[in-house]
């Protein structure tokens, strides 16, 4: 069981989840520390799942933490490949300049 | 009552060195802050008793994620206190965003109580006489043994779009390409010429060397451009 209350892990998880957020906006910028960003958002999720695995007793979350583990690592690996390639193509990781697909 | 303790004090050193991600000055600095947030993670993680996932954090995202960001921050040449440049034009709209989702997270919080009932709806209920790892490793090699191949395929995916990605095809190097090799003919490669007493092959209109306005002439010099020796 856990040793503080599940509202405690919560809390964390939420400010993880909000400094997480405020990244993405204060650094439009810079790509990489927008993916860290992104990062620090899944340690959130999964301190969440990990924190109701353990006050319910139930392994399923944790399982669900592992997959999401998974996925966050795959990103991790894609986007830092995208943005060497267009360092390579650009010579900057600015991202309001990303504009070779007119999108 | 120290089990507490320690969880306040990994509590606040995860969100002070999550502060530090997002507002370090230096990408690198960034990096290693955001490794120290991933330990302390994993020790909250500890403290729930989720030893495997603490400990697959550790070894999967210290090791290799965080190393990966580490790496793509050194290699590339970016001027990064150029990237800085917006942000007191960002933060208002940053610090707006996230405290009306902190505010709405925090009403969550305050509101919300487990259903008593739902202690009959557990798929997998923690198992007491199993350490962490036997009971998850039972778990995702039988009940959910499909998402566990899925996860592998999409790492797998990830691995080969990553060096698709960034794989760079090199027109300067010379591999070896047997089947230009074993496709040369004779033909292609020498020609018996018959010339008169005295005369040599120049005096047929035929140069080697090549001079270099001449327009290469493929039945003579067509392997190299194949990439084959």
């Amino acid at each position: 069981m856990l040793a503080v209350g599940v509202g405690h892990y919560l809390f964390v998880s939420a400010v993880l989840l909000v400094l997480g957020i405020f990244g993405i906006f204060l650094n439009r910028k810079n790509v990489i520390i927008i993916m860290m960003s992104i990062e620090l958002i899944l340690l959130a999720v999964n301190i969440n799942l990990v924190a109701f695995s353990a006050a319910l007793g139930d392994l399923v979350g944790q399982v669900l933490a592992m997959f999401v583990l998974t996925v966050a690592a795959a990103e991790a690996a894609i986007g830092l490949a995208i943005v060497v390639i267009y360092f390579r193509n650009r010579g900057s990781i600015e991202v309001e300049d990303v504009n070779l697909m007119k999108g | 009552m120290i089990a507490a303790l320690a969880f306040y004090v990994f509590a606040a050193i995860l969100l002070v060195s999550a502060v530090m991600v997002v507002s370090a000055r230096n990408p690198v600095h960034a990096v290693l802050f955001l490794i120290l947030a991933f330990f302390n993670a994993a020790a909250l993680f500890l403290l729930a008793g989720a030893e495997f996932l603490a400990m697959i954090l550790v070894i999967v995202y210290v090791g290799a994620v965080a190393v990966l960001f580490l790496f793509v921050v050194m290699m590339l040449d970016v001027n990064f206190a150029q990237l800085r440049e917006g942000l007191q034009r960002y933060a208002p709209v940053g610090a707006t965003i996230g405290v009306v989702l902190f505010a709405e997270l925090i009403l969550i919080l305050g509101g919300w109580k487990i259903n008593p009932a739902s202690v009959t709806l557990h798929m997998a209920p923690n198992p007491t006489n199993l350490n962490n790892t036997e009971a998850l490793g039972r778990l995702v090699y039988t009940q959910y043994f499909l998402l566990f191949q899925t996860a592998g395929l999409i790492l797998l995916v990830a691995m080969i779009g990553a060096i698709v990605l960034t794989l760079r095809d090199k027109r300067a190097s010379r591999r070896q390409n047997i089947e230009v090799q074993t496709s040369r003919t004779m033909a292609d490669t020498m020609e018996v010429m018959r010339l008169p007493l005295g005369v040599g092959t120049a005096g047929v209109g035929f140069l080697r060397p090549k001079k270099p306005e001449a327009k290469p002439e493929p039945v003579h010099h067509d392997d190299h451009a194949a990439g084959g020796h």
